[in-house]
């Protein structure tokens, strides 16, 4: 039988779960890597955010919004739905496929894929391909909100929000406002 | 073929449909074939066409090209001629990377006498992974479907369906009206042989649409009585069977034209074309009838000056040319959804990257 109840203000659905993250922990992590790609970056007018979808593509928006706040201009949001450049397809078509879309491209500038969880780092490879299709980056950069481990591939993110060592059979889910109604990062049991 | 009934999932053809209907979430076994849309559940439909939107992207990129059935081989085979569907199919897989292998009849040994069995037994045996199929036979895809290890996708098959058409026609109204619930549709032209006409019935009374049919009682199936609405257990259940065209149309958001072939009138269901034009041709005069804005959409290939006159055709309501685009965009989600589940486990991982 689920327990249910709240914790730190956030809802869990079971007992086991477990409050990694809360949202004003997520708010000051995104505020902190808005500063360090603006200071990585030297706050290049050309940035270009890209937000894998879905939950990526709303923590692109944030950051771009809190670099407008701090720096004065927003850079360009655009979205990526890698899906069909991954390797393993299984995984890829539970969902529709959801468009991408990078206004006036990505050639010569600067870009920060944007995603909630980095794990395995497949899904930033199939992103990284799919990118090279919209132009020649000068720099490719990676932020994620959580850091999980257990990495596949030779992939390591240049801004993170919180390192959470975790099991493989755990599961790290990410909740933000713009989708699941508030926000929070939870540790639970692969359902 | 002399006298061809209009019925759902009928007969021998329903043990063959797979059932993830309603019911049984399609996520948990992922559909091999797209034979006919009488099977499909309105999510699964919805789920289609939101995939169509992002593939529609890719089509109008400067890089048209994606890896994500590389390897896979997708074989063409069309026992009827065909430009639009056959190039669509083709460029679709294509853009994901497949292998795709055009076969015609004529050019195969399908005109040397092989079976129909016995050619698919053969392609079988190359190891291909979707097999897209045009037969003047209602059914053949399904009796293929039957005999191989790929997914069968059905191109059309006689009078019976033609699934990807009546996806793509969903997704081009829905890219101009949103949402198809409580829309009107007014479909003119042969529906006693046309499997457009009843996939597209089908497809948009299963959006939630409201749909009118109007054509010459003689391209009518027997037991249809035009003026009437008909009920559920015709398997069409609220299609309205408009006396005239004029009535169908009028205040419709959608006038969709079907092409009418020589030969039904070789056959005596029509006096002649001109008569045909006359009485059931969409003209400028026609789609003023129709709510302002209507869409005037038609499967191709048009006959314009018989069942749809050049004006309206290439006028600013026309959204032909807009179809036949999206068909791409259509038939990748149809082939990505088919081919690339379930036929690798390399990752044992999580959904999180």
């Amino acid at each position: 039988m689920p327990v249910t109840g709240r914790h730190n203000g956030v809802h869990l659905a079971n007992e086991i779960d477990r409050v990694l993250l809360t949202q004003d922990d997520i708010r000051r992590a995104m505020t902190r890597i808005s500063h360090e790609i603006l200071e990585q970056n030297r706050a290049s007018s050309d940035l270009v955010l890209v937000g894998l979808q879905t939950r990526g593509v709303h923590l692109a928006r944030r950051l771009a919004e809190n670099i407008e706040r701090i720096e004065g201009f927003k850079p360009v949001v655009g979205t990526l739905d890698p899906r069909l450049w991954r390797d393993d397809p299984d995984v890829a078509s539970s969902h529709p496929l959801l468009p991408s879309d990078i206004p006036n491209g990505v050639d010569g500038k600067p870009v920060v894929i944007v995603d909630d969880v980095l794990y395995t780092g497949r899904t930033i490879r199939a992103a990284m391909e799919a990118l090279l299709d919209f132009g020649r980056a000068s720099r490719i950069q990676l932020a994620v909100l959580v850091d999980r481990g257990h990495r596949e591939l030779p992939i390591r993110p240049d801004f993170i929000g919180k390192n959470v060592p975790t099991a493989r059979g755990e599961r790290v889910q990410v909740r933000i406002t713009e989708i699941d109604g508030d926000d929070a990062v939870v540790l639970g049991r692969e359902s | 073929m002399a006298n061809p009934t209009i019925t759902v999932g009928n007969g021998n053809a329903t043990e063959v449909i797979q059932t993830s209907g309603d019911k049984a979430d399609a996520n948990v076994t992922p559909r091999r074939h797209l034979l006919d849309l009488d099977d499909l559940s309105t999510k699964e439909i919805t789920d289609l066409l939101d995939s169509a939107a992002g593939m529609l992207e890719i089509t109008n990129r400067d890089v048209r090209k994606t890896p994500a059935l590389r390897g896979k081989t997708i074989i063409t085979m069309f026992f009827e001629n065909s430009t639009r569907t056959r190039v669509s199919f083709e460029q679709a897989g294509k853009i994901l990377g497949a292998d795709v292998i055009n076969v015609t009849a004529s050019a195969s040994s399908v005109s040397k006498g092989e079976s129909l069995l016995n050619t698919v037994k053969t392609l079988q045996a190359m190891q291909i992974d979707a097999l897209v199929v045009r037969h003047p036979h209602s059914g053949a895809p399904y009796f293929i479907s039957n005999h191989t290890d790929a997914s069968v996708v059905n191109a059309g098959d006689g009078t019976h369906a033609h699934p990807t058409q009546s996806l793509l026609d969903l997704f081009t109204v829905r890219t101009h009206v949103g949402d198809i619930a409580g829309k009107k549709i007014a479909i003119v032209g042969d529906v006693l042989y046309s499997r457009v006409a009843r996939s597209d019935i089908l497809a948009f009374q299963k959006m939630g649409a409201e749909v009118t049919v109007s054509c010459p009682n003689t391209l009518l199936p027997d037991e249809w009585q035009l003026g009437t609405t008909l009920d559920a257990s015709t398997g069409f259940g609220g299609l309205k069977l408009a006396r005239n065209v004029d009535d169908a149309v009028e205040g419709a958001d959608v006038v969709m034209a079907l092409r009418i072939q020589q030969e039904r009138q070789d056959a005596g269901h029509l006096p002649s074309l001109r008569e045909y034009s006359d009485r059931w041709g969409i003209n400028a005069k026609r789609m003023a009838l129709a709510n302002d804005g209507a869409l005037l959409m038609h499967p191709g290939p048009m006959n314009e000056g018989v069942e749809i006159s050049s004006d309206v055709a290439h006028g600013a309501q026309s959204v032909v040319e807009e179809q036949v685009r999206n068909g791409v965009a259509v038939r990748m989600a149809v082939l990505y959804t088919l081919c690339a589940p379930g036929k690798s486990s390399r990752l044992s991982g999580g959904d999180e990257a």
